[in-house]
């Protein structure tokens, strides 16, 4: 127990030091995988606070999805002045709740599969969801038939909580419409567990606990790049993959504006955009001039590409979601 | 002599204002509920679903937990061994056991890369999941086994030591004994058991958070929690707490109906001397189950300790701040508690006949659950301020009102006991309000106040519940920080997590337990 007595005088000693501290703070709201050590928060964080004279605070809440509930939940009382990491999918939901004000970035030049013009919502990056498995695999599905009929186990995200899992709810809507909720229903026994958001679920995959998880085309780059494991691919489905494009926005509420203009501006430079390939192992919404790194060129390329816009995303979601229940919990 | 004998003075004053404001809080937390609760929607394929499974998985985990702990009670009841005691107490220790160390601990011999899989493995079996139904009923079977136990364990003491003796005049044999004796008693107080157990599965939480996966294996207080937080769905919350309460009255209601008055203070130190079952077969079979028991609930616990007793020294300075939130929350709590305790108790010792009605002020927080309080409260409080700035107080204040019941049943008989004993010593020489409180009911209930404010201590710092609804995810109490580090499979950091919260929950149970026998009033 004595050594707790350095660690409370610690913990009050940084407190007191972050009061003491009067640069303007920028808090951003995002997603749990963003602030890891290993993902892009702490580079991006370097590299923002070389020239804008403040502090850039990343505050970790949940995945994706909940990070929009938390915004709704805390309204205009919200600390928060940007957020990072809602999609398409969520876009429609988040201009309905009033919460977010224009981005004020014109002339965007961007490197994504779509046209994008949106005044409120930026893209910081995009990427296929894919399911992802270990090469020893021996029985690969090739779409979402096949990946059914089979005793494969996979981990998912809810939907509720996650962008991937809401991704994967859309992208079997998209893919097959009104058969959806039989998709659903022959899938339900292959899912092992549904997680809260995507960081358990690939962590319980690299455990062990399933044969595949639900992540992205671009995940087996960071098996092979960062940890010259080739040994992760993911499987090409032939509906098509679905798409998903990351997104940030500005807090109405917030009193940092200019500061957030700021931090927008650099959202799509090299300092932010360089780092996202091999941090949050995604596409850059803009692409460096380096190009993409080594190790990218190996990963799968999907024919068709699906997204629906975001008010159909909206419109689908909440019966997607009563169906996606009514399987699974069967 | 001014005051009389029935006067309560400021101390009792405040204990009547208690006994009114407590189910004041609940009711009006209910209230908010009912008011924002969504109303004509009906009952959605997922909400059937999570009441179904809450109800399935209480009932197997009760019915299981019961059977096991048969055999069990048995074997403690008829053998005397070196060290019985010990695994006697041990069997109260998983009450203040951190629901999230538990399973942490199961997942380390259950889980996917844990010894029984590794065991599996090398006999070349299918490996097994801990993950949905099975998970949840393992875990609850592994917290409530020794509360059936203790429960089945105190029937037996109870069949008198004369008809054992003179069963085996008659010369009956195991059978017979267990049909006139054992049989008569078990269908007392098995349902008792069954029913006590079943209500605590049906509030689980946390096990279900961590083990539950997916909505196959959500109980309805989960479901609450993903309405709240997923969702920010406060209509829907609402809606499924009032299911949640609606389970609770009904229980309330069946127990009432069957429940035999609190079993829980007897004493468990003597073994029954019996004349049948001394064959070396029989002895075995008893010794077996005892060990078996004994390593069912000490490995996960084991297996925590080893992972995580080296680890404690490096974990990181977010760990140790979580850690000095909890404390504060932990310390909190047991301040309101014997805030609000000992003044009730006060003046129910003084008003006898208003007792029944102050203790049941009190047991009123049994009907809602920690997390449909919580639920209320979120409601009332949103309107106001940002529910996360009070995550600490409400949970603080939750906690407490959720130890309340247990803490009235185990101090009013004492206060009222003293009062029977020196009230009117007291009254005939005149002792002010402060004084009767010092000398007269503290001095004669300091074991039970320290047992209370031990438990309040270790059950809200181990708590992870309301918590969950409230707080930022930057500035998690211990438990959340360790679910948070186990989700980010920082699995070795959480084991050292897990062994600190641990030797606080038991700690800070040991100090206010022994340390209050010890204060010299």
């Amino acid at each position: 127990m004595l050594s707790l007595i350095p660690a409370i005088a610690l913990v009050l000693l940084s407190t007191g030091i972050a009061w003491a501290d009067d640069r303007p703070q920028l808090t951003v709201y995002t997603y749990d995988s963003f602030v890891s050590e290993w993902g892009p928060g702490p580079a991006v964080k370097a590299e923002f606070e070389q020239f804008c004279d403040c502090d850039l605070n990343f505050v970790a809440a949940g995945d994706g999805a909940s990070l929009l509930a938390r915004l709704k939940l805390e309204g205009e009382r919200s600390d928060a002045d940007v957020v990072l990491g809602l999609d398409t999918n969520l876009m429609a939901d988040a201009l309905d709740s009033n919460l977010f004000a224009p981005h004020g970035v014109s002339d965007l030049d961007l490197d994504l599969p779509i046209d994008w013009i949106d005044e409120i919502f930026l893209p910081f990056d995009w990427g296929y969801f894919a399911f992802v498995h270990d090469t020893a695999l021996s029985n690969v599905p090739s779409n979402f038939e096949e990946l059914a009929a089979s005793d494969l186990s996979i981990i998912i995200q809810d939907p509720r909580s996650s962008t991937p899992g809401l991704g994967l709810l859309l992208w079997v809507k998209a893919a097959y419409g009104e058969r959806a909720d039989k998709i659903w229903a022959d899938l339900a026994d292959n899912v092992v567990t549904v997680t809260p958001g995507w960081s358990e679920a690939y962590g319980l995959f690299l455990e062990g606990e399933s044969d595949m998880v639900l992540s992205y085309t671009t995940s087996p780059a960071y098996h092979l790049i960062a940890e010259e494991d080739p040994s992760k691919a993911a499987a090409l489905f032939s509906e098509g993959h679905y798409l998903q494009i990351e997104v940030a926005a500005k807090l109405t509420s917030t009193d940092n504006s200019e500061l957030a203009d700021q931090f927008f501006e650099f959202m799509l430079t090299e300092g932010f955009q360089g780092v996202i390939p091999t941090t949050n192992w995604m596409y850059p919404a803009a692409i460096p001039t380096a190009g993409l790194p080594d190790g990218f060129e190996t990963l799968i390329q999907p024919e068709t590409s699906l997204l629906l816009s975001p008010n159909e995303a909206r419109d689908l979601r909440l019966r997607a979601l009563v169906e996606w229940r009514a399987a699974l919990s069967r | 002599m001014a005051s009389g004998p029935q006067s309560l003075g400021w101390i009792g004053r405040t204990g009547i204002a208690f006994a009114v404001s407590v189910p004041t809080i609940i009711l009006l937390s209910v209230a908010a509920i009912i008011s924002v609760a969504e109303a004509g929607s009906g009952l959605t394929s997922g909400d059937w679903a999570a009441l179904r499974f809450t109800i399935w998985q209480a009932t197997l985990s009760a019915v299981i937990s019961v059977l096991l702990a048969v055999p069990l009670a048995r074997a403690l009841a008829r053998r005397n061994f070196v060290g019985r005691g010990v695994v006697i107490t041990l069997l109260g220790a998983p009450f203040l056991l951190p629901v999230i160390v538990a399973v942490f601990g199961l997942l380390a011999v259950f889980g996917r890369n844990g010894v029984l899989n590794a065991v599996l493995e090398t006999f070349a079996f299918e490996p097994i999941s801990i993950f949905g139904l099975h998970g949840v009923v393992l875990a609850h079977v592994f917290f409530n086994l020794p509360l059936a136990t203790r429960f089945i364990l105190q029937g037996w003491q109870e069949i008198p030591a004369e008809r054992f003796r003179l069963a085996a005049s008659l010369g009956m044999d195991t059978q017979a004994i267990n049909r006139h004796l054992e049989w008569p008693m078990l269908k007392k107080v098995l349902p008792c058991a069954f029913v006590v157990i079943f209500a605590v599965c049906t509030t689980t939480f946390a096990v279900a958070l961590i083990l539950g996966g997916g909505p196959r294996a959500t109980t309805v207080e989960l479901a609450i929690y993903q309405s709240l937080r997923f969702e920010f769905d406060l209509r829907r919350a609402a809606f499924l707490a009032l299911m949640q309460i609606g389970i609770m009255v009904l229980l309330a209601f069946i127990a009432h109906r069957i429940l035999a008055p609190a079993l829980l203070s007897h004493r468990m130190d003597r073994p029954v001397i019996r004349w049948d079952g001394r064959g070396f077969a029989i002895r075995m079979i008893d010794y077996g189950v005892i060990v078996g028991a004994i390593g069912f609930l000490l490995m996960p616990i084991t297996m925590v300790m080893i992972q995580g007793l080296p680890k404690i020294l490096s974990l990181p300075a977010v760990v140790w701040e979580s850690l000095f939130r909890s404390l504060i929350v932990a310390v909190s709590s047991t301040i309101i508690v014997l805030g609000i305790l000992i003044p009730m108790s006060y003046a129910a010792a003084r008003r006898p006949r208003q007792s029944v009605w102050i203790e049941s002020a009190g047991l009123m927080s049994f009907a809602v659950s920690s997390l449909v309080l919580g639920t209320g409260l979120f409601v009332v409080i949103n309107p106001i301020m940002r529910p996360d700035m009070l995550a600490l107080p409400i949970t603080a204040l939750v906690n407490a009102l959720a130890t309340l019941p247990f803490a009235l049943r185990s101090v009013l008989p004492a206060f009222c006991q003293a009062e029977a004993d020196y009230g009117r010593l007291a009254d005939s020489i005149g002792l002010t309000p402060w004084a009767r409180l010092k000398f007269i009911f503290l001095q004669r209930s300091k074991r039970e106040i320290g047992f209370i404010a031990g438990l309040a201590a270790a059950l809200s710092m181990g708590d992870l519940g309301v918590i969950t609804l409230f707080a930022l995810p930057d500035t998690p109490t211990l438990p959340l920080q360790i679910y948070r580090l186990m989700g980010a499979y920082r699995m070795q950091e959480a084991a050292g997590a897990s062994v600190l919260l641990l030797l606080c929950s038991f700690g800070l149970f040991w100090l206010l337990d022994q340390g209050a026998r010890r204060v010299e009033i």
